[in-house]
């Protein structure tokens, strides 16, 4: 299995990225330039990230210069043709701007940017990002953003929860969706949801923060993990 | 307005902040009466904020030689520290106090990233940044409006650039509130060998500009920080720049990638005083000069007039000189980052700065004569005893009560902004990018970066009380690099190096500058006694707000910014106590005394008081201990007594995990000085009580000086058998304090 990191101008999260999947890991990682027009030597079953930061500044809005970028085409294809796509923070924006995931993310409702440890509930073990937590497991991982409060229709709601795409709400310590845990104000605590065909994965938290004990939290970890399980059990099968 | 050569005249000088010396000065360098242009450019490297006229020769006096120092004080950008493994690090802390005060959002924002360019034109790449707030009165609803402006300026720029803001402080006196005090630092690091050098060299070689394009802003940014804030400073809003962090980020990487190409001889950021400055220091420092045709320099807008170009503070920019033939490695570089890169002049063997606009010569002026140890004037000013000594010499405690109702003191010493937490502030910030912030879910007294691959990492800190550098500047000082040494040695760090933002008023009021001299001899002292070296930092005069009929100056702030190095990770120790049942000891002497404390300020209105109790041997000593009890494993958590007492201390190292303490306090000292006065030169730590033994053998052993307070019980809080109720309520007050006044 292979990652590929894509570096847009103003991605200041892809070399953490690029640490936990290589150096933690152990995992086959190259950098991505946005000005590339194809993704080469990706297959089926490798997995594109768009890492967070703030690509060209944020200044339109959040993540909707990045979709332009000429590599996007390329992820766009890759995800119409089943290839694995994560996006985290910005990336998840990005991936909201080209449609591959429904809905947006505003402005949190207190303005302003925040950053801090978060509780999430895991709503679906069903997916290959998730499937080594179970469903309902509490995991901390934490934020950092200013544009983060997830918004859908209701019509676009429905179908997330007709078809088990939330990934994460925000919640309480005893696994609770409140409004006192709800960081941003995202439509029902939503803080990560998947694409109906369950291979674009989007969440505004930072699990690539929340992977090594020297940093005093590993809750990350079980979701690259369950996506390199479930290359090395789909290569043996 | 420019000015036609024949017009130029004293009062065109002084308009431009120039004294009747320094014109007379300037036209004997020249041999002719200057042009505007040329006038220009001597006002801007002849102002405080460039020259450092008027304290460079205190400066000079402290300690700037050790070990460590790869480049020392004044030779860089920033000082160099060999950290071992072959890495350095570079670090600086910098004002930007008078654009915040007019504009906080851009103030705070250009503040931040003119100090990390100070640090990546080193080739260093930033993984840490600092700050060091100080506002008015947080109820004032324009300081409202300040302190809301720079933390999101400091929150935008920095989160966007992706360096992390692992620590601070912020304090809050009304001495602050019409200037406030925005001081940035970054730390970063870079192989050893791989630095690059603010240097003009080899004749013929092009200059290049790279980065934004020049616009109009902060067109006599430095002259503007170099007087006093009037009641028409708002007026001056052209001087404050604008910020770009997207480009920043742009410039970062494209500044590191093209140093690997080996084509750079020479860079320097465009900071104050934009291409004026960068020419003429690279060129002085290469004993060089420069020949630049102003039509090159990529601008924002049509027509801009030769002085507007050199003296523009636009952001974002640096000045690079390459080696002739390799250019087109630099332009490949800058092109893949869509950022502008041109070519405007080249390096020449006159030491003269010779300008060019539309084939026309703009301005001729040496180079050397504008810097700092080159020609620019040194000043020695006079200083004279502050007549508010009298007041503090004044003081009594025995004329103060020893309250009745201890509860409600605690509670009243505890809800103010200065003890509250700062949560509301640095959860603006992005605190983790870079995945090296050790103290994210581990907090300790300084902030801990690890330095990937290696098994060190960096513990830094931002330490000043204004109010005691106040009250005695010389053991004020002391103090501030005392605190920030002992913050790094509790969390099991070795201090290495410091770098300062002195924060004064005008030196030419000789009670401010007595001030000035007092902290830096006590500075001084204090740097020699840790062995920390002063790596450079820099001098913020004119902090003070004049009024129709008085001046006031803010307090005396010579903030500390400190580096340490833990050579190895499971030293860190950290602030929090563990578990119920743990032991809790005072090292260090308790003792009968309230100076300067916020308890003094909050419960009995006392503004004047002396400095608390403080001796640089005892300090010593202490911290010696600290580092052999961390290194020998003995304690589960170490926290540093400091502003609001030790109460405080306490209920902040129980808060982060929910506990609760019972103890005892020593009935030989009044009790509110005891739990809430600053003395120095104590820190809390609590130990497993199966250590107990070895532990006290450890003291006795070592002479070190102790009480056994109590213990660390489930969640109530208990002195002297009295029930000071429940940690929850505390933490909620601590945590809310600063959110509920800042978000009505």
């Amino acid at each position: 299995m292979k990652f590929g990191v894509v570096v847009f101008p103003g991605s200041n999260c892809d070399d953490d990225m690029v640490h936990i999947l290589k150096n933690v890991l152990g995992q086959n990682v190259t950098k991505l330039w946005h000005k590339g027009t194809n993704l080469d030597g990706f297959e089926k079953g490798d997995c594109i990230v768009l890492p967070g930061g703030f690509s060209y500044g944020d200044y339109l809005r959040s993540g909707a210069i990045a979709r332009y970028s000429p590599i996007m085409n390329a992820v766009i294809d890759f995800a119409n043709k089943g290839g694995f796509v994560l996006g985290i923070c910005n990336g998840f924006q990005v991936l909201c701007e080209t449609k591959l995931l429904p809905g947006v993310l505003l402005r949190n409702n207190k303005q302003k940017f925040i950053c801090k440890n978060i509780l999430l509930k895991n709503n679906t073990s069903n997916t290959v990002f998730t499937h080594k937590l179970k469903t309902n497991s509490i995991i901390n991982i934490p934020i950092a953003h200013a544009d983060g409060r997830y918004y859908c229709d209701e019509a676009a709601l429905k179908k997330l929860k007709e078809n088990d795409q939330i990934l994460f709400q925000y919640c309480d310590q005893k696994g609770a969706i409140t409004e006192a845990s709800n960081p941003n104000g995202s439509i029902e605590n939503i803080a990560g949801i998947c694409n109906k065909e369950r291979n674009v994965f989007g969440m505004m938290p930072h699990p690539e923060r929340a992977s090594e004990a020297i940093l005093g939290n590993t809750d990350g970890l079980a979701l690259f993990q369950s996506l390199i399980e479930n290359f090395q059990k789909a290569s043996l099968a | 307005m420019q000015v036609a050569e024949s017009q130029i005249s004293l009062e065109t000088a002084k308009n431009l902040g120039l004294n009747e010396e320094e014109f007379k000065k300037i036209q004997s360098i020249l041999g002719r009466m200057p042009n505007f242009t040329e006038l220009s450019i001597f006002s801007v490297m002849w102002s405080e904020h460039c020259s450092y006229k008027n304290s460079i020769t205190w400066l000079k006096t402290l300690p700037r030689k050790g070990k460590h120092l790869l480049v020392e004080a004044g030779e860089e950008n920033a000082g160099l520290v060999d950290i071992g493994g072959g890495l350095a690090c570079a670090f600086k802390i910098e004002s930007h106090n008078h654009p915040s005060c007019i504009e906080p959002f851009q103030g705070a924002a250009t503040g931040v990233g003119g100090i990390h360019r100070d640090i990546f034109t080193m080739g260093a790449r930033p993984i840490a940044a600092l700050n060091s707030l100080r506002f008015g009165d947080i109820q004032n609803k324009h300081m409202q409006h300040l302190i809301r402006g720079v933390v999101h300026g400091i929150s935008s720029y920095g989160n966007c650039f992706g360096v992390p803001t692992v620590g601070g402080e912020v304090y809050f006196n009304d001495c602050y509130n019409q200037n406030i005090l925005v001081n940035a630092m970054s730390v970063g690091v870079v192989k050893v060998g791989e630095t690059v050098s603010a240097i003009a060299e080899g004749t013929g070689n092009p200059v290049f500009i790279v980065g934004s394009a020049t616009g109009k802003d902060g067109i006599h940014g430095a002259t503007f920080a170099s007087a006093d804030l009037t009641e028409d400073s708002a007026e001056d809003l052209p001087a404050v720049q604008v910020g770009d962090p997207f480009q920043e980020k742009l410039l970062l990487e494209a500044t590191l990638e093209a140093i690997q190409t080996g084509a750079i001889v020479g860079m320097q950021d465009m900071g104050a005083a934009g291409i004026t400055c960068s020419t003429s220091e690279m060129s002085a420092k290469g004993n060089a000069g420069m020949k630049i045709n102003l039509d090159k320099v990529p601008t924002r807008q049509a027509n801009m007039k030769p002085f507007e170009i050199l003296l523009s503070e636009s952001q974002e920019r640096m000045l690079i000189v390459c080696k002739k033939g390799q250019e087109h490695l630099l332009e490949a570089v800058f092109d893949k980052w869509d950022l502008e890169c041109e070519i405007i002049g080249e390096v020449t063997d006159t030491q003269r700065l010779e300008f060019y606009q539309n084939g026309e010569k703009v301005a001729d002026v040496p180079a050397q004569p504008l810097v700092l140890g080159g020609g620019a004037p040194v000043y020695q000013r006079s200083y004279s005893t502050p007549k508010y000594f009298d007041k503090i010499a004044a003081f009594n405690i025995d004329t103060i009560p020893v309250p009745t109702n201890f509860v409600a003191t605690a509670k009243k010493v505890f809800a103010t902004p200065n003890l509250a937490s700062k949560q509301w502030v640095y959860e603006q910030y992005d605190s983790m990018v870079r995945t090296n912030t050790i103290t994210t879910n581990k907090p300790s007294d300084a902030a801990i970066v690890r330095v990937k691959g290696t098994e060190k990492a960096l513990a830094v800190t931002t330490d000043c009380n204004s109010a005691y550098v106040y009250a005695d500047p010389y053991i004020g000082a002391m103090i501030a690099v005392s605190e920030a040494a002992r913050n790094i040695v509790c969390s099991g760090g070795e201090p290495v190096a410091i770098t300062n933002c002195l924060n004064f008023g005008n030196p030419y009021n000789s009670e401010v500058y007595y001030q000035f001299v007092h902290a830096i001899k006590g500075m001084g002292a204090a740097c020699e006694k840790f062995n920390t070296p002063v790596t450079g930092g820099n001098v913020s005069f004119y902090n003070q707000t004049v009024l129709k009929d008085k001046t006031e100056p803010v307090f005396p702030t010579p903030t500390i910014g400190m580096l340490g190095i833990l050579e190895n990770l499971e030293l860190h120790t950290t602030l929090d106590f563990k578990q119920e049942g743990d032991l809790i000891y005072l090292l260090g002497k308790a003792r009968a005394d309230l100076g300067s404390s916020e308890y003094l300020r909050l419960v009995h209105g006392i503004t004047h008081s002396p400095v608390p109790y403080f001796d640089l041997e005892e300090e010593f000593v202490l911290q010696h201990n600290i580092k052999s009890i961390i290194q020998n494993r003995l304690i589960q958590s170490a926290h540093d007594v400091s502003d609001g007492g030790l109460f405080v201390t306490l209920v902040e190292s129980a808060m982060v995990n929910t506990l609760g303490f019972e103890i005892q306090t020593d009935t030989t000292i009044r009790k509110d000085a005891f739990l809430f006065g600053e003395s120095q030169s104590r820190v809390i730590v609590s130990i497993n009580p199966k250590n107990q033994v070895d532990f006290e053998q450890f003291l006795l052993k070592n002479g070190i000086e102790n009480t056994l307070l109590g213990k660390v019980n489930s969640k109530n809080l208990s002195i002297d058998g009295e029930d000071f109720g429940q940690i929850d309520a505390w933490k909620q007050t601590f945590d809310n304090y600063i959110e509920n006044i800042l978000e009505d």
